[in-house]
């Protein structure tokens, strides 16, 4: 029958067949889902772009330039008039940039007293030196008549330069190390002096006026400390309310009151709490400017909705038998949500709040209005005490203009966003882990 | 006593007391009454009948003590100060204050034999580590010192008093219990209350947002016409001096809201097709395998906290735009490196989970009849999509571009970096134009005094950001939940 019917299809002229737009119809079927994947693809690419360019600007901030230089504990620089015993003044005020300055004079074979050539060594050491070698002398004033290896951190831009991100073709003038300095780096590279180490200090520095001694370790003090109460205020506030809500409260104009209010304060925008916090904890209450503590408070004010919902969402997807069980047995309804319920929705709560402190730990915008842009180099001993946060103190370095300041500054974000990716690993393993489908 | 200490012995009494309710509870069930509680509940109702009033009379008194002592300070300031203006009293008020801080580190023997000049104090506290202001005069010394034995004694009558309570309160809880007291009923109504208490912190928090900005507003009206505020189109605060006077400066809205819409407007205008698309492929077209990968990769981005999309367009897509722009023009660019489109473009890379993610849920609550139907009657797959799905979705996407909108307007540090500091008003979107929370955050750091218009402004600013964003969300919230009932 199919051979028939094929014969005779042959043998017929083919009608031509009713144009009714398919061909079209399919074009515009295959364009729109083609814009579909554009879509997709310009937000991948974007994605892409920026972690890349973040990464390939600061993944040179892990590493830095030492110089080893033996030390010699020059009484002369020191303490020059030999009142030590007397005046502890003097060995926290001495010349210690000084004995790095001579030391390295004498390791790179350079006549004292060409003062020409002296004064081109000039920022190729850092001034940390200062707090460096003091740290030595005050530790064990012993030290002071004998010579040992110390290593010196390298000035930014010789860091920069071997790191080989200062164009060398530029000419001397225009550039901010001179011949003669690269001349030093290149002996010193090659002598084994110079070398480049896990830069441990971009970890432990807290604020400086100088790239190779800043850091972000006040930062990360100051957001472990907000971290912390905004977990210890929000978790149980926003749990037990959660609870009042989706156990307890009646169908009222109260409770719907306090829902529209959660819904609306989640869409408020975060400087509002900034505001906020300033009116209210600072001007009213008098707490200190720029401590992490009223950050604290602030965050927990603005993560609270974000822990509600979630909360909210764990209790309601805990099943009514659950609940009928509890009651049948002669548990009272406080039993029941305590014993049963909660334990129950502790995986979604856990979920939840990870994801609000994420978001509370990568906020800035209220922090900057409480004062905590402040240029603090001790650590915060306490949560009342001037501190900064991680991202705060990449905003600060975003408005540094040295080159080095970048390079630290997308280091801080590479150190900001591995934070928030263990954080969201954390939920996610969690969610997979605990997760039950009832 | 610190407030600290007190409210650890506090806890520790009602500690005991707990126990003690416990054994007492266990020591009177011997078997012939059924008892009514378990004994732990009898213990905790012990512990809240002394610990809940102790710890209320305590926050009322200390923040009674710290006006009462407030007060003390200003009236026994002498009467040239006190003559002066309010902001000179409050100053001295203040110095006298931080000098009774650092007072209070020295040890009793100093304070014994106290100077009475504030020269020969300074080494002293400087010693300490405590850092004065150099202009604290002489006769503030007795009166700091005044102040330290006032509210020595009031810290006193309050641990007295609060330790008192809960010892009180503990031994009548203790004393009430026997087999047939409803402590669990007890405990959980106490219980109850807590629970309603933590849920009324959203209403407080909007009240707070709502006061605080709005007596700061009511100051700022009082000083500058709120017709020149709201109509004004000029911004031009003038960061006077303390003290050279006279310098008002204008207050012009108009720039700062223009600016900040049509950035929102650029963001939006990138969000909405990009998150719309993605969202109407990943719920219609993509296997679930391609989903399960793309739609979490598609919300790392709403995970990067703003200001790191704020730093890339400060500093890569900024200056490559503006160098592109020279490259095409030859010489110099016609693109700023701080630009409206800068800033639009990045805010919109943000927005794009955002509008996503609200469209999703969406499109995946219109009902499979509906594109069924459709596909029965021969359409395409996108001319379902087209014709069916989404004019069935409007309602709700167009409460999810509200809700992005609000995003938009609302966000700070992507502007604040690349947006401009300048008030320009201008069409041209290569140009540099300023928003309301880039002036909220300029106006409100470095160094501050809360009685300038300067200062005053941000929040007369931030209150009508406020106002905007939660009329949007009113509105968003509710044409979206109006749109899920109309499918349920």
């Amino acid at each position: 029958m199919t051979d028939i019917s094929l014969d005779t299809l042959a043998q017929q002229p083919a009608r031509p067949r009713r144009d009714i737009g398919l061909k079209k119809r399919y074009a515009a079927e295959r364009r729109f889902r083609l814009y579909g994947v554009l879509a997709i693809a310009i937000g991948l690419v974007f994605l892409a772009i920026m972690l890349t360019s973040i990464i390939s600007k600061g993944y040179t901030a892990f590493w830095q330039t030492t110089v080893t230089v033996p030390i010699t504990f020059d009484e002369k620089v020191i303490d020059p008039s030999n009142k030590r015993a007397t005046d502890p003044n003097v060995l926290i005020t001495a010349n210690y940039p000084k004995l790095a300055e001579n030391a390295l004079i004498e390791k790179l074979g350079i006549d004292p007293k060409d003062r020409a050539t002296v004064r081109k060594l000039k920022g190729f050491l850092s001034e940390g030196s200062r707090v460096q070698l003091r740290a030595i002398v005050l530790a064990d004033p012993s030290v002071i008549g004998t010579t040992r290896d110390v290593d010196i951190l390298a000035a930014a831009n010789i860091d920069s330069a071997y790191k080989g991100q200062i164009d060398l073709s530029v000419p001397e003038s225009r550039r901010k190390v001179s011949d003669q300095q690269v001349e030093w780096m290149n002996k010193l590279k090659a002598e084994g002096a110079m070398v480049e180490h896990f830069n441990t200090g971009l970890f432990t520095f807290g604020a400086s006026s100088r790239p190779e001694t800043s850091g972000v370790g006040v930062a990360i003090i100051g957001s472990f400390y907000m971290m912390a109460i905004v977990l210890m205020l929000a978790l149980p506030i926003g749990v037990a309310a959660s609870i009042y809500l989706e156990e307890f409260a009646k169908k009222s104009r109260f409770t719907d009151l306090i829902e529209v209010n959660i819904n609306n304060l989640a869409a408020v925008p975060s400087i509002v709490f900034g505001l906020l916090g300033l009116a209210v904890f600072i001007n009213f209450l008098g707490l200190p400017r720029s401590a992490s503590f009223v950050g604290g408070l602030v965050l927990t004010l603005m993560t609270l909705p974000t822990i509600i919902i979630a909360t909210r969402a764990a209790l309601a997807a805990v099943p009514p038998s659950i609940r009928s069980a509890a009651l049948g047995l002669g548990a009272s309804k406080m039993q029941m949500v305590f014993q049963h319920i909660l334990p129950l929705a502790a995986p979604g709560i856990l979920t939840g709040t990870i994801i609000g402190l994420a978001r509370a730990l990568g906020e800035t915008a209220p922090l900057l209005l409480i004062g905590m842009v402040a240029f603090v180099a001790d650590y915060p001993k306490t949560p009342f005490d001037p501190a900064t946060a991680l991202p705060v103190q990449i905003y600060m370095w975003a408005n540094e203009a040295e080159r080095a300041f970048v390079e630290r500054m997308s280091g801080a974000i590479i150190i900001l966003l591995i934070f928030l990716m263990a954080m969201n690993i954390v939920a996610i393993v969690l969610r997979r882990r605990f997760e039950r489908r009832w | 006593m610190s407030f600290l200490l007190v409210f650890a012995i506090v806890l520790a009494i009602g500690l005991v007391a707990f126990l003690a309710g416990r054994q007492r509870a266990l020591a009177q069930d011997d078997g012939t009454v059924k008892p009514h509680s378990r004994p732990h509940y009898h213990g905790w109702w012990a512990f809240l009948t002394g610990v809940v009033p102790a710890v209320i009379f305590l926050a009322a008194w200390d923040t009674g003590a710290s006006a009462y002592l407030n007060s003390h300070i200003h009236s026994s300031l002498p009467a040239e100060v006190a003559d002066g203006t309010v902001a000179h009293e409050d100053l001295a008020a203040g110095l006298v204050k931080s000098l009774a801080r650092g007072l209070r580190r020295l040890d009793d023997q100093q304070l014994a034999a106290l100077p009475a000049t504030f020269a020969e104090l300074q080494p002293m506290l400087a010693a300490k580590g405590v850092a004065l202001a150099p202009d604290t005069q002489d006769y503030m010394v007795p009166i700091a010192t005044d102040a330290n034995r006032v509210s020595d004694r009031l810290d006193l009558i309050a641990a007295a008093v609060s330790i008192g309570l809960v010892v009180v309160g503990s031994l009548y809880g203790l004393s009430r219990i026997s087999p047939r007291a409803r402590a669990r009923n007890n405990v959980e109504k106490v219980m109850l209350w807590g629970l309603l208490g933590a849920s009324t912190i959203a209403i407080l928090t909007t009240i707070g947002i709502v006061l605080s900005m709005l007596f700061q507003t009511i100051a700022f009206f009082e000083k500058i016409s709120p017709a020149s505020f709201f109509f004004g189109t000029v911004w031009d605060p003038r960061f006077a001096a303390a003290g050279s006077g006279g310098a008002e400066g204008q207050f012009g809205l108009i720039p700062l809201l223009a600016g900040t819409l049509y950035i929102a407007l650029v963001a939006l205008l990138v969000a909405v097709p990009i998150g719309l698309m993605s969202a109407v492929y990943m719920s219609e077209y993509a296997a679930p395998r391609v989903r399960a990968v793309v739609k979490p990769a598609l919300e790392l981005l709403a995970g990067i906290p703003t200001i790191v999309y704020g730093i890339f367009a400060l500093v890569t897509l900024g200056p490559f735009l503006r160098d592109i722009s020279a490259a095409l023009a030859g010489g110099t660019g016609f693109i700023q490196a701080q630009s409206i489109l800068t800033a639009g473009l990045v805010m919109g890379v943000m927005l794009i989970p955002v509008v996503s993610s609200l469209s999703d849920d969406i499109i995946t609550a219109v009902p499979q009849a509906m594109r069924d139907g459709s596909l029965g009657l021969g359409a395409t797959h996108s001319e379902t999509i087209k014709r069916v799905v989404l004019p069935a979705a409007l309602p709700g996407i167009v409460g999810a571009i509200l809700l992005t909108a609000s995003r938009a307007i609302g966000e700070t540090m992507i502007v604040v970096l690349a947006a401009g500091v300048a008030a320009n008003l201008t069409l041209n979107p290569f140009e540099a134009m300023t928003t309301i929370t880039v002036k909220i955050v300029n106006q409100l750091t470095g160094d501050l005094e809360f009685n300038t218009p300067q200062t005053l402004v941000a929040f007369a600013l931030g209150i009508t950001l406020f106002a905007l964003t939660l009329v949007m969300n009113i509105v968003a919230l509710y044409i979206v939940r109006k749109y899920r009932e109309q499918y349920e």
